[in-house]
Order: C-alpha cells, then structure tokens, then sequence
C-alpha cells in the first residue's frame, strides 16, 4: 500500500468537498536510539502538496512529532471536472504521488 | 458514694467505655445503611453480594429490569454455533435468598441532592451509598447511519441476548463464498480483544461450514489486545480467510446505510453478506442521566473507593467508569465490585478505605480447544487504575496441549465467576 486516496467522485459546482489521503511512512523521528546506542536517523516526510487541475490549493509541512502513517484531510470548493494530483516528499530522496479525478455537474 | 476502684470494677468500667463508643456506630449502621446498586451484570451483582455478607444488617437493593441475564464472556461461541445461549442465562433467585432486595424495573432517575433513584413505575428508593454498574450503551452519534433499526439489519451483538442469536442466524443463512464483516470501534469499549476472537470463532464456523467465505475485519485501531497470539492462531488455524483492514490501512468505519448493508470507511465501501457492527460506546444511560459522565461519555471516578469524582455519595463499577488500564470485562467488573462493596462498608463504618488491588484474566478461544489468555493486576494511579506487576500473558510460541489447557481452563472460569456472581 502505498497511498490512499478519498476525493468525492461527483460534486455539485461550489460544494465544500472534504479529501482525505493517508501515506504509509515509518516517519522516524531521528530522536531515538537503538539498544546497541546508536542514533536512529531520522526518515519522515517532509512536504505535502494537492494540485486541483494544476493549481496548488493545499500544501502542509510534516515535522518529526507526526506519528507514523500520515493521514491528512482537509477541504476544497469544486469548482471544475478534472484531477487532483498529490505529493508526498521526504528525507533520503523520499517521493510518493497520487491522483483522482472528480466529475463537476 | 464511689465504689473503690478494683480490678474488677476498673475491667467493668473498659467494657462499658467501649460499648458507649461502638453504640454510635451501630446506630450508624443501622440508619446510613441503605446500598441500591443499578445494573445486575457481573459488577453490580459481585458489588450487591458482597455488600450483603459482610453487613448483614445492611438493606442492599439491586435494581436491575432484565429478569433474566445473558453474560457476554463465552457468547462468541453462541454466534459460532458452538453452545446454547440457555449456558449464558442466569437469574437473581439467588441474590433474592440471601437478603437482597431485587427489584425487576430499569432505574429511571436519580437525584443526587436527595439520594433518591426512581424506577420506571415512578416509585422512589432513597439510599445513603449509591452503585451504579450500568455497563455501556452505543454511542450512535459516532457511527452515522447506525441506530437500534439498523441494529436488526447489522447486528452489533455487543449486548448478548437477541443480538447474539440474530448474528447467529445471519451468518446460517449466508451462502458459501460470502463475506463476513465485523466492524470494530477505537478504545475504550467493552472487552477489547474480543472482536478478534469473534473474528476467530465465526472463521472455525465458515471453515467447518463454508470454507469458501471470508472474514474481513475493518478496524479503527492499529494494534490490539494479544495480537501476536490471534495473529499466530488465525495463520495456524484459518490460513487466510481472515483478512484485517487496520487503522492506517483506512480501516475505521465513518458510517453505514442499513438500508443497502453497506459500511463505509475512510477509503472505501464495502458491502458484505453479513455485517456484524459494533459501534462506539460509552456509559450505561442511566450514568449520564445521573450526572456522573464527563465530556468523553464514560465516568471518572476515585480508583480507591469508586466514588464519582462528579456527583457524591454515588459509586461507579465495572464497564462504565473510566478505569485507565483495567480493561472493561466481566473480570474486572466482578473485581470493583467486590473492591467496591468493602468500599462502602468501611466507609458507612467511618473507617479509613485501603487502596484496592484488583485482578482482571480474560481468556480467548479462538477454536476448541485452542485458547490463551491474559491476566492483570492493576492498583490505583491518581485518578485511574494503573497495570502493577504480576500479570501475565500465554507465550506466543506454545504447544497446542497448553492452548487445549487454557481453553478448558476458559471454562473453568467461567463456571467460576458465574457462580461466585449468581450463585
């Protein structure tokens, strides 16, 4: 699993529609250590952004205090038909997307 | 003209000192000695049994409407077609003999300032100690689409009784091939790990039975009670046919349509053959109605006498209150009870109340003769109950003769704690 995505597939032009996704991330923290002493490096994503037929219309930074498994939900005004893209990137070269597309009647 | 003082007279004079000094305290006794304990399952009844071997002179009333009770622990294997509800139903005959006053109404109201409860024929008791062992009730805000009509198309089964057999019936009825869902809600609510061996119980059924069918469990949490154990069970037992969608897998239910059997989930809709949804919980009505829930619908409490911390004279056991670590099941309900009731009567003596420390054992069969089991003792933290050592859990690497013993030993205590609690 990669990325799970929920975004209405039909919408009435000017609805407030919610989406949600959820990443599978370990978003290690880089706080803590092994047995043996050594420090974890931290691994966590670090940016998050949602394209609506290319404009941005939400983005959110991550921090090391989110636990695991990011999940994100917010809102948005249908305005047209098209695709939402989404994107995910992270420490050690981490990247991740994903799409939807919506039906605006 | 003073009798000299003897030895004689001098022991006289000790005794009579001493009565003075225990008379008040009889007289104590006998007027604030009026106990109505609410709810009659496996907290309220251990609490009402108790109060009465130990203060004989104490009028302990148990209010309770269902004539008959149907206990929660061992109907899993009801649902599976494993044992006879009637194994699950015990009465209050024996409570009624030994003094208590059963009275078979629901408990309607109560007023805190006048130490009153009244019953649903608008009767009033008063009491000096109340008890209210109400266990939960749905909390169907939290699950829309879910309500008591909903409940006969997708049964919850998590009051044991109707529900038990109606899941039961629905699972008889499926076709071979067929999928089995089984919703399952966050913490708190009533005895955590039991969904897993429900999911467990209903896969030795299709497997016996149906073995082309399926069971899904959509899950609002991550981890669970026991997992390792249930996880290694259900590969060694049931190869794949339980298939578990997690938290972070999108599993929590957000809603359900009753009307098209549909449970929807943060990322998708699943429409299985038979939906068993246990929704979210929180305190028995009667608890709220009392004013003793706070804003998270269970009720705080002092861990060391089971006061409320919200309305006085009232005393909060079993599934209903927020005990922190205790898990809410019928063994640490039986453990407040009993904990509860000493509670009381020290308190009505105007003793000082030692902190309690409490046992909680859960046993899980996942197919006959397959069983394990997790054992707790717990102490008072500030305002909750915190695990202390001793506990114990069965090892995730075992043979199948100690899973056969723990089963059989499930049985045990069951036929224990039913009769210390019904006699």
């Amino acid at each position: 699993m990669a990325a799970l995505i929920n975004v209405p597939a039909r919408a009435k032009r000017g609805d407030i529609i919610e989406i949600r996704t959820l990443t599978s991330h370990i978003m290690e923290t880089g706080f803590r250590h092994t047995v043996a002493g050594a420090l974890v490096p931290r691994d966590i994503i670090t940016s998050f952004t949602c394209r609506y037929n290319g404009a941005e219309v939400f983005r959110a930074d991550l921090f090391p205090a989110i636990a695991a498994n990011p999940y994100l939900s917010f809102f948005t005004v249908a305005k047209e038909s098209g695709k939402f893209e989404f994107e995910w990137i992270g420490d050690n070269g981490f990247s991740s997307t994903a799409s939807a597309s919506i039906t605006v009647e | 003209m003073n009798a000299p003082v003897t030895r004689r007279n001098a022991v006289l004079g000790i005794a009579v000192a001493a009565t003075s000094l225990a008379t008040p305290s009889i007289l104590h006794a006998q007027s604030a000695g009026r106990v109505v304990v609410v709810g009659g399952g496996f907290g309220g009844a251990a609490c009402a049994r108790a109060l009465k071997r130990a203060g004989a002179n104490l009028r302990v009333t148990l209010i309770e409407p269902n004539k008959v009770f149907t206990a929660c622990p061992f109907s899993n294997e009801v649902i599976a077609g494993l044992r006879d509800i009637e194994l699950q139903q015990f009465g209050y005959d024996k409570l009624a003999s030994e003094g208590i006053t059963v009275i078979g109404l629901a408990a309607t109201k109560i007023e805190p300032q006048r130490r009153t409860v009244t019953t649903a024929d608008g009767a009033e008791l008063a009491y000096d100690r109340l008890v209210l062992s109400p266990g939960i009730d749905f909390h169907f805000e939290g699950l829309p689409g879910y309500d008591d009509a909903a409940s006969e198309k997708m049964p919850h089964a998590w009051k044991a009784g109707a529900q038990t057999l109606l899941l039961r019936r629905q699972l008889e009825a499926m076709e071979d091939g067929g999928t089995v869902a089984i919703a399952v809600p966050a913490n708190p609510s009533r005895c955590p790990p039991a969904p897993y061996e429900r999911a467990s119980l209903i896969a030795h059924y299709l497997k016996t039975r149906k073995p082309r069918s399926k069971v899904l469990i959509l899950d609002a949490k991550d981890g669970f009670s026991q997992q390792r154990l249930f996880e290694k069970a259900w590969k060694e037992l049931y190869g794949d046919m339980i298939e578990r969608v997690a938290l972070s897998q999108g599993g929590r239910v957000t809603s359900v349509d009753p009307a098209t059997r549909t449970i929807v989930t943060e990322f998708g809709n699943y429409t299985p053959d038979v939906a068993n949804v246990i929704p979210p919980q929180r305190a028995g009505r009667i608890a709220e109605i009392a004013g003793a829930t706070d804003t998270t619908g269970w009720c705080p409490i002092n861990p060391v006498t089971f006061e409320s911390q919200l309305v006085k004279s009232l005393h909060v056991i079993g599934d209903a209150c927020l005990g922190g670590g205790i898990p809410k099941s019928a063994s640490a309900a039986s453990s407040q009870g009993k904990a509860c009731a000493n509670a009381i009567i020290g308190m009505l003596a105007g003793r000082a109340v030692e902190a309690p420390r409490l046992t909680g054992v859960c046993y899980n069969t996942v197919a006959p003769g397959y069983g394990f089991s997790l054992a707790g003792n717990y102490q008072p933290r500030g305002d909750i109950f915190a695990e202390v050592e001793g506990g114990a859990t069965s090892p995730v690497d075992a043979p199948r003769e100690l899973r056969a013993r723990e089963a059989a030993e499930a049985e045990r205590w069951f036929q224990t704690i039913t009769a210390d609690t019904f006699g």
